[in-house]
C-alpha cells in the first residue's frame, strides 16, 4: 500500500492540486443555487429587472470560475493518474527485471504480463477516481452547510435522512463486495479455459473435444453470470433507496417549507435553493457509495500489483561483491538442489572439478536433472546445500552481473526478441563491431546462412523468432552468446536442430578458436559430447560416472545404453 | 483480464492487444439491432416489463419536477396573500388550515405517485441485472461455441491476444453498455420527451431558448467527443505498444537475465511507457471536462432563462407566473441532465459498440464444413459379419448409411492413400505439389525434410484441418471428405511437438484422449509411454495438479504424457509429429517399443528430425520444397547414395 502511495511522485503536486480543485469546484457550486435564490426572490419576486440583471452576471461569473476549476481539476486528475500508473508500471517492471529465476518461476507468464497491464489499467481508474471524489464529501459538507445557514430546522430533515441512506449504502456494498471479489477468481478460471483453448486448438481438434471444452466454458460463463447476477442484484437496492430518501426530503421539505412560508419565516427562493441542496446532498452520498464498490474492485487488481512490487529477489550480491572471475575453472562441492524447500531434491551430493578451457559434456536421461546442474553455475538459482566454485570463489559471493558476464549460457527455450539480427546478436555485446559479429557468427556456422537472407544481418526477426528455423535460431543464440567473450560457454541442449555435419563444425570451431574458455554442452547424441574432455553421466539427479569417451563405455551401463541407442541400424552414429 | 467496472465515462486501455485499431463502430444501427436480437432468448417480456418500469420511473420523477409549480402556484403563494386575520375572502381556500389540509392531501398523493417511482426503478433494475447477465452469457456462449467450429486456418490467422480480448474486454465493454447504457437512454428520452412537453405546456417562447440552449451543447459535445475520441484512438496505440513490449520481454526474462541486459530492458521500457502516459494525460484530460462543461452550460442556462423569464414576467407576456418560471428553471435542468449524462458516456457507448462488432465479426465466420456422412463404431465380429457395438472393441468399422435406409459396415484398416495432391495455404502459393503415398495398414511410414519442407502439412491435411486444393486423399478407400470430421479425426491419434495441457491433474491430462477412461487405463497409458515413472515422483502422483501448461515439468516430460494422452485414446492410426524431439534418445527408445506393441497392426506416421527416430520405420519419405524426393526404406536409401543418405552422414544440412 505505501508501495502504491510512493508511485504518485512528481505528480504529487497534481494529485493533491486536483482535490482542491474540486473542493473549490464544488464551493462554486454551492454558491451558485444561493445566487439562484437570490435571483427568484429579490430578481423576479420583486419585479427589479436591474437585479435580475446583477444577479444573472454575478452568476454568469461564478459559472466561469466554476468551470475553469472543473477545467483545472480534470486537467491535473488526468495528469495524475497517467503519471501514476506510468510509475506503477516502471516500478513493476524494474522490479520484475530484478527477479531471480525462482521468482520468475513463482508467478508465471501470463499472470505476470497481466498484472503489468490490465490490473495498472484498474488501478489508474481507481486513482482518477479517488483524486475526484473528494467532491462528493465536499458537496455534502458544504451543502449541509448551506442548508442549515437558509433554515436550520428544515435542515433537520437531512440530518434524519442522511444516516438512513449512508448506512443502507455501506450495508449494500459490503454486502456486494464478497460476491465481487469471487467474481474476479470466476473471471481468472474463463481467461485460463479460453486462453488454453486457442493455445492448444489443435489438440481439441485433433482428439474431437470441442464439446468438453464448451463445457467446461459454459460451467465457468455461467460462475460469472451467478454471482455478477448475484453483485449486481445487491447493487440494484442502490438507486431506489437513494430515491427513497430524495423524495421523502422532497416532500418533507414541501410540507415544512409551505408552513414556514406561510407563517412568513421563509422565502419562495429559500425553499427551492433547499430543494436543490437536497439534491447534491443526496447525489454525493450516492457518489461516495459507488467509490465504494470501486474501491472493493480495484483491491483485487491493489493486491494482485503488490505481490509483484513486494517480491523480494532470491538471489543478491554477495557480501565480498567480488568483481572479477579469475579463470573458468568451475567446482562443486557436495551440491544438493531444490526448486522449492521441501520439494524434490534435483541433484544431490554433486561433486565435480572442471578445469578452465575444458570441453565437458553432460548425458543424462529425461528429467535426469541436466539444465538444473548448469543453471548453478551462473547463479540462476542457488544451490540448497554444498556449494558451486567458479575461479575459486564461491558464487554466492560474487557480484551477480560479474559473474554472469563471465558465464555465458545457451538456455534450452530460448528466445529472440523482435528486431534485426545485428540487434539480436548485439545482446551479447552492445558496442560490437561489424567484424566481431561476423566473426562469432562463423564460429556458430551462422555467417553462411545469414548471408543467404536478403537482408543479411539486417533482417528482421519476428517476434519469438517464428521466421528462422530452430537449427538457425539455434545457431544465433550460440551466436549472441559467442559474443560476450566468456570465460565459461554452456551450451544447454542447444544444437538439438543442427544436423551432425553442422555440429561437429561447430565443436570444431570451438577447439580452435576459443581454446580457453571453459566449455560445457549438454547433448541428447553422443556424438556432440564424444571429444569431451569428460563426459558427466546423471542419472535421477547423481553423478552417475564421469570419464572420457572411452573410459565411460567400458565402465558406464548407462552411457553405453545411450550410445547403442544411437547407432541401432548404423555403424556410424545415426542421427541428424 | 475481464474486469467489470461501474464507474461510468471511458476508462482509459483495454488489455493488450485490444483496439489497437481504433474504436470506430461501422455500423451502429445494425449491431444495435443485433444486439437486441439477443434478447429474444427469453427475455423479452421482462425486458418489456424494464421498459414499462423506467416509463413509470420517468414520468414519476418528472411529475415531482412539476409538483414544484403545483407547491408554489396553487398553495404557497394563494396562501400568503391571504391574510389570516382577514378571514377567508381568499378565492382558492375556505382558511389557511384548509389550505395546508389540501396540501397535504397533495403532498399524500405524490408520495404515493413517487413510491410507485421508486417500486420500478427497484423492478427495473433488478430484472435488468438478469436480462444483461443472461445476455452476456449468451453472447460469450455462442462465441466460444462458435469459436469451436471455426476451421484450423482461422486459428493460424488470428492472433490469440486479439481473440481473447474479445472475451475479455469487448463483453466487458458490452456489459457496461446493456447493464446501464440502454435502461440510460430509454429513461433519457423518455424524461426529455415528457420534460419536453411540460415546458411547452408551462412557456413556449422559454422552450425555444432551452431548444437553442441545448442544441449548442450537442455540438459541444460532438466536437470535445471527437477531439478525446482521437485521442482515446492515440492512448490505445500506445498502449497496445507497451503491453506487446511487456509481453515479449517477460516471456524472455530469462534471457534477458542471462545476458544481464536488465538496465537496457529498462531504459527501452520507460521510453514506451512515457509516450502512453503522454497519451493518457490527453485522454483522460478531454474526458474529465467534459462534466464541468456540461455542468457548467446548465447553469448558465438557467441564468438566462431566469433572466428571459423575469423580463417576461415583469412585462406580462406569455402569461408566466413565478411558480411557472420557477418550475420551468426545474424542468431546464431535468431536460439538460440527461442530455448531457449520455454526452458523457459517448465515449463508452462507442466502444461498446465497436467491441459489439468485433465479436459479431467472429460469429460471422463461416464454421468448418462438414459435408461428410461415413462415421466410425466400435464393432465385432458376430457369425463372420460386422455388427455395431457400444464397447469397446478395440475393432473398428466405418458406417455407410445408404440413399435407401441401409447401412453397411466397413472394417477399419488404416490404408491410407493420396494421389496427386496439391495444396496451398494460401490461393496462390502451393506448398505441396503432387504428392502421392500409400500406407499399408500395420505400416510405420516417416516424413523427413527441412523446416517447410511440408511434412506438418500432409498430416495436416489427413486430419482435414486444412482441405486440400487438387487431388484425392482416400482412407481405407473411402475419400476422406465423405467422413463425418469429428469420426476422421478420431479415427486419427495425433501428439504434437507443441504438448499443451490443461489446467487440471496429471490423470485428467491423460484423460483428455479417452473422457471415460477408467484409472486403470490412464495409469497403463502412462506405463506405456514411459511417463508412469516420473508421474509416481511427483508430489500428489496422478493427483497433481498442472497449471500453465505444466510449467513445472521438463519439456521432455511434457511429451512424454502428451504421448500418454494419445495412447489411452488408442486410435487405430498414429500421427507423431516431432513427438518426442525432446526426449533422450534412452527414454525415446523405450517409448517406442511401448509404441510399436500399441500400434500392432496399425498404421503410424512419424515425423522426426532425428534420424534414429525414424529408422526403423517400414518407408521413409525424404521431402524437399513439398515435393517428395526419395522414397524407401532406411537400407534402400542409404544405398541410393541420395540425400537421406547426405542427410545421414552429416555431409547435408537439413535446415
Amino acid at each position: 500500500m505505501r508501495k502504491l502511495a510512493g508511485c504518485i511522485r512528481q505528480y504529487k503536486g497534481a494529485a493533491l492540486l486536483a482535490p482542491a480543485f474540486v473542493t473549490l469546484e464544488a464551493v462554486m457550486e454551492v454558491i451558485i443555487p444561493l445566487l439562484m435564490a437570490q435571483l427568484i426572490d429579490l430578481g423576479i419576486e420583486a419585479g427589479d429587472m436591474a437585479f435580475i440583471v446583477k444577479m444573472g452576471a454575478a452568476l454568469t461569473a461564478s459559472t466561469l470560475i466554476s468551470l475553469a476549476f472543473g477545467f483545472l481539476s480534470g486537467r491535473c486528475a488526468a495528469k495524475a493518474s497517467a503519471g501514476f500508473a506510468c510509475n506503477l508500471r516502471r516500478d513493476m517492471y524494474h522490479s520484475v527485471q530484478g527477479y531471480s529465476f525462482q521468482n520468475i518461476d513463482r508467478f508465471s507468464t501470463a499472470s505476470l504480463v497481466t498484472r503489468l497491464t490490465t490490473d495498472v489499467t484498474n488501478l489508474q481508474n481507481a486513482f482518477q477516481m479517488l483524486t475526484r471524489c473528494v467532491r462528493a464529501p465536499a458537496m455534502l459538507v458544504f451543502s449541509l452547510g448551506m442548508a442549515f445557514y437558509l433554515n436550520p430546522t428544515l435542515a433537520l430533515v437531512f440530518l434524519a435522512a442522511i444516516p438512513i441512506l449512508g448506512l443502507g449504502l455501506l450495508f449494500i456494498a459490503r454486502k456486494a463486495h464478497r460476491f465481487f471479489e469471487r467474481m474476479f477468481r470466476r473471471y481468472d478460471r474463463l481467461n485460463t479455459v479460453v486462453q488454453e483453448n486457442l493455445r492448444g486448438i489443435r489438440v481439441v481438434k485433433a482428439f474431437v473435444r470441442e464439446e468438453h471444452e464448451v463445457e467446461k466454458f459454459t460451467q465457468a460463463s455461467e460462475d460469472i453470470r451467478r454471482d455478477s447476477s448475484m453483485a449486481e442484484k445487491i447493487l440494484a437496492f442502490n438507486s431506489p433507496l437513494m430515491q427513497f430518501c430524495m423524495y421523502a426530503c422532497l416532500l418533507l421539505i414541501s410540507w415544512l417549507g409551505a408552513k414556514l412560508i406561510v407563517g412568513g419565516s421563509m422565502t419562495t427562493g429559500q425553499l427551492m435553493s433547499l430543494i436543490s441542496y437536497a439534491t447534491q446532498i443526496l447525489m454525493s452520498l450516492m457518489m461516495l457509495s459507488m467509490f465504494f464498490v470501486m474501491i472493493t474492485m480495484s483491491r483485487a487488481s491493489m493486491e494482485r500489483v503488490c505481490q509483484v512490487l513486494d517480491e523480494e529477489s532470491t538471489i543478491a550480491d554477495g557480501p565480498e561483491n567480488v568483481a572479477a572471475v579469475a579463470d573458468g575453472s568451475i567446482r562443486f562441492e557436495d551440491v544438493e538442489f531444490r526448486y522449492q524447500e521441501g520439494g524434490r531434491a534435483c541433484l544431490s551430493h554433486i561433486d565435480l572439478d572442471i578445469k578452465p578451457g575444458q570441453t565437458v559434456g553432460i548425458l543424462g536421461g529425461t528429467g535426469a536433472g541436466k539444465s538444473s546442474l548448469v543453471q548453478l553455475i551462473p547463479r540462476l538459482y542457488d544451490c540448497t546445500a554444498g556449494r558451486v566454485l567458479v575461479g575459486g570463489v564461491d558464487v554466492r559471493d560474487y557480484n551477480v552481473q560479474a559473474l554472469r558476464e563471465e558465464v555465458a549460457m545457451v538456455l534450452q527455450k530460448n528466445e529472440l526478441f523482435s528486431g534485426t539480427i545485428k540487434e539480436n546478436l548485439r545482446w551479447g555485446n552492445e558496442n560490437a563491431t561489424d567484424e566481431e559479429l561476423a566473426r562469432v557468427c562463423k564460429l556458430a556456422q551462422a555467417d553462411g546462412f545469414i548471408r543467404q537472407f536478403p537482408d543479411g544481418y539486417g533482417t528482421y526477426i519476428e517476434q519469438g523468432g517464428t521466421n528462422v528455423s530452430g537449427g538457425q535460431k539455434q545457431r544465433l543464440c550460440i551466436a549472441r552468446a559467442l559474443l560476450k567473450k566468456p570465460k565459461i560457454l554452456i551450451l544447454d541442449d542447444s544444437t538439438s536442430a543442427v544436423d551432425t555435419r553442422t555440429d561437429a563444425l561447430i565443436r570444431q570451431a570451438f577447439r580452435e578458436e576459443i581454446p580457453d574458455t571453459t566449455k560445457i554442452v549438454i547433448a541428447q547424441r553422443v556424438a556432440s559430447v564424444q571429444d569431451a574432455d569428460q563426459i558427466i553421466v546423471l542419472d535421477g539427479g547423481k553423478v552417475a560416472d564421469v570419464g572420457t569417451h572411452t573410459e565411460l563405455m567400458e565402465k558406464s551401463a548407462i552411457y553405453r545404453e545411450v550410445y547403442e541407442s544411437q547407432q541401432k541400424g548404423g555403424d556410424e552414429n545415426g542421427a541428424a | 483480464m475481464a474486469q467489470p467496472r461501474v464507474h461510468q465515462g471511458p476508462g482509459p486501455g483495454r488489455g493488450p492487444g485490444a483496439f489497437v485499431k481504433g474504436p470506430k463502430p461501422k455500423n451502429q444501427g445494425k449491431t444495435i439491432a443485433r444486439l437486441l436480437g439477443y434478447l429474444k432468448g427469453g427475455y423479452l417480456a421482462p425486458f418489456a416489463l424494464v421498459l414499462v418500469c423506467i416509463l413509470v420511473s420517468a414520468l414519476a420523477g418528472v411529475l415531482g419536477s412539476m409538483f414544484l409549480e403545483v407547491l408554489i402556484d396553487d398553495y404557497i403563494t394563494p396562501l400568503t396573500t391571504m391574510d389570516p386575520q382577514l378571514g377567508p375572502d381568499s378565492a382558492a381556500f375556505a382558511s389557511v388550515a384548509q389550505g395546508m389540509a389540501q396540501l397535504l392531501k397533495a403532498i399524500g398523493v405524490m408520495a404515493l405517485i413517487y413510491l410507485l417511482g421508486i417500486a420500478s426503478t427497484f423492478l427495473y433494475n433488478w430484472l435488468m441485472v438478469g436480462i444483461s447477465q443472461g445476455m452476456l452469457k449468451s453472447i460469450r456462449d455462442e462465441l466460444f461455441t462458435h469459436l469451436q467450429s471455426l476451421p484450423i486456418k482461422y486459428f493460424d490467422t488470428h492472433t490469440h491476444g486479439d481473440l481473447m480480448s474479445r472475451f475479455t474486454n469487448d463483453t466487458d465493454t458490452l456489459r457496461q453498455m446493456i447493464s446501464q447504457g440502454i435502461p440510460q437512454i430509454f429513461s433519457s428520452a423518455i424524461t426529455v420527451v415528457s420534460v419536453f412537453c411540460a415546458m411547452v405546456s408551462t412557456s413556449v417562447p422559454l422552450t425555444a431558448l432551452v431548444a437553442v440552449f441545448v442544441a449548442c451543447m450537442l455540438g459541444l459535445t460532438r466536437f470535445i467527443g471527437g477531439r478525446s475520441g482521437q485521442y482515446f484512438v492515440k492512448q490505445q496505440r500506445s498502449l497496445g505498444a507497451v503491453n506487446g513490449y511487456i509481453e515479449e520481454m517477460i516471456a524472455g526474462q530469462k534471457v534477458v537475465k542471462v545476458f544481464c541486459r536488465e538496465e537496457r530492458a529498462k531504459a527501452d521500457f520507460d521510453a514506451l511507457n512515457e509516450a502512453l502516459r503522454q497519451e493518457a494525460q490527453a485522454a483522460n484530460s478531454y474526458a474529465n471536462i467534459m462534466g464541468p462543461i456540461m455542468n457548467n452550460l446548465g447553469h448558465l442556462q438557467y441564468v438566462l432563462i431566469a433572466i428571459v423569464g423575469g423580463a417576461l414576467a415583469i412585462s406580462g407576456v406569455g402569461g408566466l407566473t413565478l411558480g411557472g418560471i420557477a418550475a420551468f428553471l426545474q424542468l431546464s435542468r431535468s431536460f439538460t441532465m440527461p442530455i448531457s449524462q449520455i454526452s458523457q458516456q459517448f465515449n463508452t457507448i462507442i466502444m461498446a459498440l465497436a467491441g459489439a462488432e468485433r465479436i459479431f465479426d467472429v460469429l460471422d465466420e463461416a464454421p468448418e464444413a462438414d459435408d461428410g456422412y461415413v462415421t466410425l463404431v466400435n464393432a465385432e465380429e458376430v457369425d463372420g459379419q460386422l455388427a455395431e457395438t457400444a464397447e469397446c472393441t478395440g475393432l473398428w468399422a466405418w458406417k455407410h448409411p445408404h440413399g435407401d435406409g441401409s447401412v453397411t459396415y466397413q472394417r477399419l484398416e488404416g490404408r491410407v492413400e493420396l494421389l496427386g495432391v496439391d495444396f496451398g495455404y494460401t490461393g496462390d502459393k502451393l506448398v505441396l505439389h503432387n504428392i502421392a503415398l500409400e500406407a499399408q495398414p500395420g505400416q510405420k511410414m516417416a516424413f523427413v525434410g527441412a523446416t517447410g519442407a511440408g511434412k506438418t502439412t500432409i498430416t495436416n491435411l489427413i486430419n482435414r484441418f486444412y482441405d486440400i486444393a487438387d487431388g484425392k486423399i482416400r482412407y481405407d478407400g473411402i475419400n476422406i471428405n465423405k467422413i463425418k470430421k469429428p469420426d476422421l479425426r478420431r479415427s486419427l491419434g495425433v501428439v504434437l511437438q507443441e504438448t499443451n495441457l490443461f489446467t487440471g491433474t496429471v490423470a485428467e491430462n491423460i484423460r483428455y484422449g479417452k473422457l471415460d477412461a477408467t484409472q486403470q487405463e490412464v495409469e497403463a497409458a502412462a506405463r506405456l509411454a514411459n511417463a508412469d515413472g516420473f508421474i509416481r515422483r511427483l508430489p500428489q502422483g496422478y493427483d497433481t495438479m498442472l497449471t500453465g501448461d505444466g510449467g513445472s515439468l521438463s519439456q521432455g516430460q511434457r511429451q512424454l504424457l502428451s504421448i500418454a494422452r494419445a495412447a489411452v485414446a488408442n486410435p487405430p492410426v498414429m500421427v507423431l509429429d516431432e513427438a518426442t524431439s525432446s526426449i533422450d534418445t534412452r527414454t525415446e527408445r523405450l517409448v517406442q517399443r511401448g509404441m510399436d506393441g500399441l500400434m500392432q497392426g496399425r498404421t503410424v506416421f512419424v515425423i522426426a528430425h532425428r534420424l534414429s527416430t525414424v529408422q526403423n520405420s517400414d518407408s521413409i519419405l525424404v521431402l524437399e520444397l513439398g515435393r517428395i524426393i526419395e522414397r524407401g526404406a532406411h537400407e534402400e536409401l542409404i544405398a541410393q547414395r541420395g540425400k537421406y543418405y547426405q542427410l545421414y552422414t552429416g555431409a547435408f544440412e537439413l535446415e
